[in-house]
Formats: structure tokens, C-alpha cells, sequence
């Protein structure tokens, strides 16, 4: 079995340790992981903003970088959303339909990969350690994925979920959405530091960049105690 | 507060610095979602339901002119008249004639987001003509001369605390804010409004297209009154709200009911089709119906849109979305607000108009996820957006930036130049771990340092050890 890595640019740029763990997560499974190096971004910068006509160009350009992948996994609930959901809206005029139905059909993101397509939950990892999981929206509302994550964190060693109020609560991100309306994006992260340093735990956890840069910014600003950490991070670190 | 979508972010930036309100809402629509989700677990089969309820609407909208024709033949039949009404304005104008033909002073109104589109109390009023809102919530309103903050629960926004001040220095009663008194003051006024108005007006919930049936749905009994006591009564409906036959109406009845209020079924639900007939002791002389365009055929054509035109009104996306919760439903400029609102309100007046509206959304899809009839409302604010685009509604300076974005992406050796690029220019200049001002974003919360090394760069160097092993 042979995976291609889809590292977002997010990622890419900012939080690379993600992708790392991924793939060590991955070669520990006993899976072939490569590496696409012409990846860039999957368009959905621009297919939220609507402009279309760019995001077409470049979700054009991911059917052609990952044609000939077995499966593609990310570890981003968002960017499998832009591919899996939404590349058929955006491409539902052009002759791509073949290619795209490939593609969408062989994108996993990580968690559900492991869990749903390996059948592994437990890596044998430990981290003793309190946290809790934020249901990021576009993995459990377009791809509808709320167990698996769980399942794989039930089995670390020495880890006490914690459930918060309301994880399903979108935590304010929404990509561009959070510096176009600052004040409603920043209300909405204060109510989600506020369940999640009410259930006590020291980590909060979730399988997408982006959600964990929006809590992050939010905790660190207001020197609150619990530390975003991305699943495939605590996993991966420490197997 | 004028009523203009345009100027959302305003509304929007006031209100949610307001702590009164923002605790308002959120006790509201926090209390309304509880409700729901108690009752919608009572019945296993809820989402099959949903599917159907969204057949029967997808079914009804793609036949729209049969049903509607098939109404009208109906409503004649029980002898009543319809009114087939290209805007709102054709439409005030019927009712303003039918009230002067009747000499009709007052007018007893239950609530209807159809005739709050149309501003029709408006219109009244400035015809000499005393309409009364007879649903708590909007008689508050009406007193407050402000609009419906909610579609199901329209002066959600008050406090009974302010209710009862409001009360106080409008009707001239003593304060207080115990709600079963203000209640009762209100019920004691409007009892005399519903015993000497001429005409009745009310929306309507649900059209029965093969019995020329109204169905409306409330928990206060001011719509039976008012559809009954008044010589005429006079029913406002926009025209996607028929649907096929008398056999559809329970599944939407469960549906709206238990979405809206958290109700099995709302304490009245009366179906009326046409006036008083031979032999019968209540109802009205005449009854008149009046189909309501004002822009539903135009969306009709969009295909991407059309869905829009389910909606039942029951207001869940309201209560469960996030940024309704936080800016409130004054916020949006329109008479429907919320995920729904921000999809109805571009395409009723226009995308240049609202287009704040679409990108008034973290895209979570909560509001998806609730929708009774499954509509898919955030996916269709994204389609907005692109409307927005397209027709050069951004900004310039988004524009060139996300020409240099597709640019910078749509080639590797580019995007791995640039990337290295800034990383030396961070590093030279003493700044590789320095917190980055960005607008909008720093303001309030930190933004992470550029990593080190790109995920590539890592990846590179781990082939090359994994090489040389």
C-alpha cells in the first residue's frame, strides 16, 4: 500500500512537525509514504473568498499532482473537505469528472485513514496527560468524521479525555473570515478557550492547523494554561 | 437603525460589544437549541423525515406553477379570491384597496416574516389605517417601533425587564417585569383591537395546494382570532410556501414545530380554507389570498439557489449559528437574519446590496446540520460569494492579492523560492522568531512564528539521511 502525503500550505509553512508526524505515524503502520514536491495549496483560500475562477486552476493542478497516487491523506480535516466536498462543486462544468471522482474517492484525512482504512487505533503510544478535543467543522460537517480521532486518543497510554461544553461549536477560524470579521471571530474563540480551560485539561486537541492557530492565538494572548497540540503531533512525537 | 443589509458590519461591530445583548442572545438561542434537541431525540425516525420533507419541497418547487395554479383553482373553489402579486408594493396597494372598500380602521395583524418583508404595517399606518401586531413579540416590537430580531421569536432581543419599562412608558401602566402580568396587559388591549377591527391579516405557514387550504401554525391563539372575528381576512404567502397535498402537511408540522419552539406541536394549528359558508357560525365574509413574488421567480431560475426556497421559517439556523448568536438578529439589516437570512436577503435585494452577508459565516455548517427541509445553506453562502466576485464586489486590493496567491501557487520552483526566500530575509534581518503584525488577526490574538524550515525543506533532508542509511 502506497500513501501520497497532502501537506496544506498551512502546514507546509507553518507547523511542518504535523506533516513529519504523519508520515512517522504512517511508516510505522508498515505504509509506502511519498511525497508529492509539486503541491502547493488545493485552492481553498480562494474557493472561500469566491473567486472561483483561481481556485479551478488550482484544484486542476492537484488532479494532476496526485493522478497516480493510491491514496492521499492529509492531516487536515479543512483541506480533505476542499478536495473531497467541494472540488466536484467547482469542477461540476468541466470534462475533469473522471479524474476528480479518482481523486475524491482515494483522499482520506489522517485520522479517519488510520482508524478507517488501516483499522489501527492504538500506535502504542503514551502521554499521560489530561486533554480534551475540539470537533473541527469542516471534518465533522462535511466529512462527518467524530469518532476516529476519538479512538485513536482512548488508546494512548496514560491520556484522560476530558470532553468540553459544546466541541462541535465552530472555534471562530473560518480561514479568511477570522481577519475579516475580527471582533465576531475573536467572540467565538473566547467562548471555546473558556470550555476548554473549564474542563481543566492541559491539551486541547484537533486534527486541523488552522482551528489550533486560531485557539492558540486566542490562549497565548490571554496567557490561559492549556496548549493546542495537533493529533498526529501527539501521536506522532511520541512514538 | 435603518434597515439596509449594507451596513451589517456596523451593526454588527456595535452589537457585539454590547455585553447586555450579547448575554441575551445567547441565553435565547442557547434555551432554544436545548428545547429542540430534547424533542427531536423523542423521534428515531427524524432524519428520514428531514429527507422526505426536502423531496416533497424539492418536488414542489420544480412543479411550482401546477401547485400554485392548482391552489388558486382551490381557494376559488371554497369561495375565496386570490391575488397574484408581483411585489410587495402591487400587494399593499390590493390590501389598501380592500380595507377602503370595507372602511376598515383597525386592523388586526398576526405574525407574518411575509408581510414584514413587504413592510406592509408601514404602509398601513401611513393610510390613515391603525394596524395591531396581536403576537406578543411583534406587539413589543410594533411598541418599540423596531423590527423582528428573530424569524420565530422576534423580540428576542428584550429583556422582560426592558419589556416591562417599554409597557410602562407606552401603555401607561404601572412598571413590572413579572411576564405573566405584561401578558395579560397585552391580551386585555388587544381583546379590544380583535373584537372592533374590520380586517384580519395573516401569513400563512403551509398552502395545500389540492384542498385550497391555509394551514398556520402558533402558541398565542391571536391568528385564529385574527383570521375569524374580522369581516374579511386577508392571507399574505410567498409563493413557495405551497406544497402538494393535505397528506404532506404532518411531516412539516413535526418539523417545524419541534425545530422552532422545542414543541411537539405548537397549543394552535388552523387550517382554513376560504370564508364562512352556508349554515356555518365563525369565520369571515370574505377570505382573499394573495401569492406573493417579490423576487422567488427570479431565484427560481438559479439553480444553485433555489433551494433557498424550502425554507419553512422555522428559525434553528438562527439559534444554532454562531454568528447570529454574537451579532444578533438586527445586525443583518433585513427582516430575516441568520445563515438563512444572510442567503435570502442578497438574493431578494441584490448582491452588491448585501454582500457582507455571505462572508458573515465561519462556514461551520451548523446551519446545514440543523435545517429541517436540509437545505444546504453554507455551501450556497459560498456560492454568493462567488456571485460577489463576480460581479466586482471585493475590493481591489483582495483582487490583486489573490492574483499573486494563484501566481505564487500554481507554481512549485515559485512558491519553494518564495518560501526560502522569507526565510532569509526573517533571518537576516534578526527576525525569524519575531511575532508577525497582521491585521485583523494580532489585534486580539498572536500569530505563530514562521516554522524553521518548510515541511519540503524537512522532508528533503529526512530522503537524503534515510538515503544514507
Amino acid at each position: 500500500m502506497k500513501v501520497s502525503l497532502f501537506i496544506p500550505c498551512l502546514t507546509d509553512q507553518f507547523f511542518p512537525r504535523v506533516g513529519i508526524n504523519v508520515y512517522k505515524i504512517l511508516k510505522k503502520a508498515g505504509v509506502d509514504v511519498d511525497y508529492p514536491e509539486a503541491q502547493t495549496c488545493c485552492g481553498q483560500p480562494a474557493f472561500n473568498s469566491g473567486y472561483h475562477a483561481e481556485a479551478i486552476e488550482l484544484a486542476q493542478r492537484f488532479l494532476q499532482i496526485f493522478r497516480n497516487s493510491e491514496y492521499i491523506v492529509s492531516p487536515s480535516g479543512s483541506c480533505t473537505s476542499m478536495v473531497k466536498i467541494f472540488y466536484p462543486e467547482i469542477l461540476e462544468q468541466t470534462q475533469l469528472q473522471e479524474q476528480l471522482h479518482e481523486i475524491t474517492s482515494k483522499i482520506y484525512e489522517f485520522s479517519d485513514f488510520l482508524v478507517n482504512v488501516l483499522g489501527i487505533t492504538d500506535l502504542g503510544v503514551s502521554f499521560p496527560h489530561k486533554v480534551t478535543y475540539h470537533d473541527a467543522c469542516h471534518l465533522l460537517r462535511e466529512l462527518k468524521i467524530k469518532q476516529a480521532p476519538r479512538d485513536l486518543i482512548r488508546q494512548v497510554r496514560g491520556i484522560e479525555l476530558v470532553e468540553m461544553d459544546r466541541s462541535e461549536d465552530c472555534c471562530g477560524f473560518g480561514g479568511t473570515f477570522s481577519v475579516k470579521y475580527p471582533e465576531i471571530s475573536t467572540a467565538m474563540v473566547e467562548d471555546k478557550a473558556a470550555a476548554i480551560v473549564q474542563t481543566g485539561a492541559e491539551y486541547v486537541v484537533a486534527n486541523d492547523s488552522s482551528c489550533l492557530m486560531q485557539i492558540d492565538g486566542y490562549l497565548r494572548r490571554n496567557h490561559m494554561a492549556a496548549k493546542p497540540i495537533h493529533l498526529a503531533d501527539l501521536l506522532g512525537e511520541n512514538l | 437603525m435603518k434597515l439596509t443589509p449594507r451596513l451589517f458590519k456596523s451593526y454588527a461591530s456595535r452589537n457585539i460589544s454590547n455585553p447586555r445583548l450579547r448575554k441575551t442572545y445567547r441565553f435565547a438561542t442557547h434555551h432554544a437549541l436545548e428545547k429542540r434537541l430534547q424533542v427531536v431525540h423523542e423521534v428515531p425516525e427524524w432524519e428520514a423525515l428531514r429527507d422526505r420533507a426536502h423531496t416533497i419541497k424539492e418536488q414542489t418547487i420544480d412543479q411550482l406553477d401546477h401547485y400554485l395554479e392548482k391552489l388558486e383553482s382551490n381557494v376559488v373553489a371554497n369561495g375565496g379570491q386570490v391575488f397574484w402579486a408581483r411585489d410587495g408594493k402591487e400587494a399593499c396597494e390590493h390590501i389598501l384597496e380592500i380595507a377602503e372598500r370595507i372602511h376598515a380602521r383597525t386592523v388586526v395583524k398576526s405574525k407574518s416574516m411575509t408581510t414584514e418583508e413587504i413592510g406592509l404595517s408601514h404602509v398601513l399606518e401611513e393610510n390613515k389605517l391603525d394596524p395591531v401586531e396581536t403576537d406578543l413579540g411583534e406587539y413589543i416590537i410594533q411598541l418599540a417601533h423596531e423590527w423582528p430580531s428573530h424569524i420565530t421569536a422576534p423580540a428576542l432581543h428584550k429583556t422582560r425587564g426592558e419589556v416591562g419599562a417599554l409597557f410602562a412608558e407606552k401603555l401607561g401602566i404601572p412598571y413590572t417585569d413579572v411576564p405573566e402580568e405584561l401578558c395579560e396587559v397585552a391580551r386585555k388591549i388587544l381583546r379590544g383591537k380583535f373584537l372592533s377591527a374590520e380586517l384580519g391579516i395573516s401569513g400563512v405557514n403551509f398552502a395545500l395546494a389540492d384542498t385550497g387550504t391555509i394551514v398556520i401554525v402558533e402558541n398565542e391563539g391571536n391568528a385564529r382570532l385574527s383570521t375569524t372575528l374580522p369581516k374579511v381576512h386577508i392571507a399574505v404567502m410567498g409563493l413557495e410556501k405551497v406544497i402538494p397535498t393535505a397528506s404532506d402537511l404532518p411531516i412539516f408540522l413535526r418539523l417545524l414545530a419541534r425545530s422552532s419552539t422545542g414543541q411537539k406541536q405548537t397549543s394552535y394549528v388552523s387550517l382554513i380554507s376560504g370564508p364562512r359558508k352556508a349554515g356555518e357560525l365563525d369565520g369571515p365574509d370574505e377570505f382573499h389570498l394573495i401569492i406573493l413574488d417579490n423576487g422567488r421567480t427570479e431565484i427560481l431560475k438559479d439553480p444553485k439557489a433555489r433551494e433557498s426556497l424550502f425554507c419553512i421559517r422555522c428559525g434553528a439556523c438562527l439559534n444554532t449559528c454562531p454568528i447570529y448568536q454574537r451579532v444578533g438578529g438586527h445586525s443583518y439589516g433585513s427582516v430575516y437574519s441568520g445563515p438563512i437570512g444572510a442567503v435570502i436577503t442578497p438574493l431578494f435585494q441584490g448582491v452588491d446590496v448585501a454582500k457582507d452577508l455571505p462572508y458573515a459565516s465561519s462556514l461551520c455548517g451548523a446551519c446545514t446540520n440543523i435545517c429541517p427541509v436540509k437545505i444546504d445553506i453554507h455551501h450556497m453562502l459560498l456560492w454568493l460569494r462567488k456571485q460577489v466576485v463576480d460581479s466586482g464586489g471585493t475590493p481591489w486590493l483582495e483582487r490583486v492579492a489573490m492574483k499573486l496567491y494563484l501566481a505564487g501557487m500554481k507554481d512549485s520552483v515559485l512558491y519553494g523560492f518564495g518560501s526560502r526566500l522569507l526565510r532569509l530575509i526573517l533571518k537576516a534581518s534578526g527576525k525569524a522568531n519575531a511575532s508577525w503584525t497582521v491585521p485583523g488577526w494580532t489585534e486580539t490574538r498572536e500569530f505563530p512564528p514562521l516554522a524553521e524550515k518548510s515541511f519540503k525543506t524537512l522532508w528533503r533532508e529526512r530522503q537524503q539521511e534515510e538515503q544514507h542509511l
